[in-house]
């Protein structure tokens, strides 16, 4: 049984990863992932979301009528995200300032809602939790990787701590400017998604229309 | 779909819908009120960050000292200082929302969106080395494009060259409006004459591409403050000597 659930848990972190594999919840990673520590708070917030909602969906998923399911599983996740963004105004004011509108917009992010219609709501409550944790943590492993990147190349820091000196202050680092605009974080995700791709074929999808040799 | 269940009955569908919902209300009420208090004093602090900048970036016009400031109540109305409140306990903020205490802007003269306004406000003085005024810093506040700006306006002791100002609390949108917090942007505000030889408001600043509401909603606050229903009176005593 144990088992079972370290599968569910482990499982999003590559095998079934929500960004790389589902290519859910990328704007979001475009958009918070300048820096490594805004990456973390974000990672955090979306795990608390995912494994609540997920709780909270399951708990009732024997009541839910199926003509409102959608509108109850937005509910319960919209009023976790509103109380996510609170507890960081109270208490990492600075930060959830820097992650702005997109604490908020976790609402829309597709990986909370894709947990809580395709799992929660037909898994037991045990199991959800540990799907959203383990979905969470799969968004968060992609998140980390994309800001350490970015930070690293972009402002020669990790964690707001400078590694590599830049010329301006007399090193001998140019700090690669692109790296902290969005399209990096395209070009970053594209990269770790192919190279996933690459080491487990398996993932690669099969292309819905071929232009077939036989009919033309 | 092949696992569709029966369909529920209507009203046990409203009652799923009316307890999820009041559930979520009461739970989303109960943390917005129990963490209220941290968030206040956040963005206090934060008020109190931008106060310090504000005395940083005047550091270069000035000589005097930030912990030389000095707050006082004016009364809006005529200019004058009011002895009787004690700066220190006086929320404008609070008090603009209490009917009592506060005076409804006609709606002509509401440039800023507010609707009403405190009658007293707090002012923070600097003065120099003999004592002369030499720094006037004035609350300002208005609306945006999609949020209430809350900011500081700093003039020189002639009450009419601004020397800085600087926004503490906005809601505007990432990037755009924002840049209202920018060094840059604000930087272009030093030097400028808030009135002309007439005596009227004449401000003219840049205004933020792809931010017009922003700007436009900058620009009004900043005439309505300076103006009569503002620190109009105030000013007018301090360029007469009298504050």
């Amino acid at each position: 049984m144990a088992n079972k659930y370290w599968d569910t848990l482990t499982r999003p972190l590559l095998d079934d990863n929500p960004v790389t594999l589902q290519i859910l919840g990328i704007c979001s990673a475009l958009a918070v992932t300048t820096s490594l520590d805004t990456a973390l708070v974000m990672t955090v917030a979306v795990t608390c979301v995912l494994a609540l909602s997920a709780v909270a969906v399951s708990l009732i998923r024997n009541h839910i009528p199926h003509s409102i399911r959608i509108i109850v599983q937005i509910t319960i996740i919209a009023s976790l995200v509103i109380i996510v963004d609170l507890v960081l105004k109270a208490f990492f004011f600075e930060i959830g300032q820097r992650l702005s509108v997109f604490v908020g917009l976790i609402v829309t992010n597709c990986i909370v809602l894709g947990r809580a219609e395709g799992f929660a709501m037909r898994n037991s409550v045990a199991a959800s939790f540990f799907d959203g944790i383990g979905n969470g943590l799969g968004y968060g492993l992609i998140l980390m990787l994309v800001g350490a990147i970015r930070e690293f190349f972009g402002r020669g820091s990790l964690f707001g701590k400078q590694i590599l000196i830049p010329v301006t202050q007399g090193g001998g680092f140019e700090p690669l400017h692109i790296m902290l605009l969005p399209p990096s974080a395209f070009f970053i995700i594209a990269g770790i998604i192919w190279f996933i791709r690459r080491k487990r074929p398996q993932q690669v999808e099969k292309p819905e229309f071929q232009h077939g040799g036989e009919e033309s | 779909m092949a696992d569709r269940p029966a369909p529920v009955p209507a009203f046990k569908v409203l009652q799923i819908a009316l307890g999820v919902a009041l559930l979520c209300a009461l739970l989303v009420s109960f943390t917005a009120v129990s963490l209220r208090p941290y968030y206040q004093a956040n963005l206090e602090a934060e008020r109190m960050a931008r106060l310090g900048s504000i005395l940083d970036a005047l550091q270069q016009v000035t000589v005097s000292k930030p912990e030389d400031i000095e707050a006082r109540v004016v009364n809006l109305e005529d200019g004058a200082y009011s002895e009787v409140i004690d700066p220190d306990q006086y929320d404008a903020r609070r008090e603009a929302s209490d009917p009592g205490k506060s005076v409804a802007i006609p709606p002509e003269l509401d440039l800023p969106g507010i609707k009403r306004r405190a009658k007293h406000a707090v002012v923070y003085l600097l003065r120099d080395a003999d004592g002369r005024l030499d720094v006037i810093i004035l609350p300002v506040r208005g609306v945006g494009y999609q949020s209430a700006l809350y900011g500081y306006l700093a003039l020189a002791n002639d009450a009419n060259e601004i020397l800085a100002l600087k926004f503490y609390q906005q809601g505007e949108t990432p990037g755009l409006g924002s840049q209202i917090l920018n060094p840059g942007w604000e930087a272009q505000w030093s030097g400028k004459l808030a009135f002309d030889v007439t005596g009227e408001v004449s401000i003219q600043f840049d205004a933020i591409s792809g931010a017009t509401r922003t700007s436009i909603g900058v620009d009004r606050l900043i005439r309505f403050w300076l103006g009569d229903f503002g620190f109009g009176p105030y000013l007018k005593r301090v360029r007469e000597g009298g504050a």
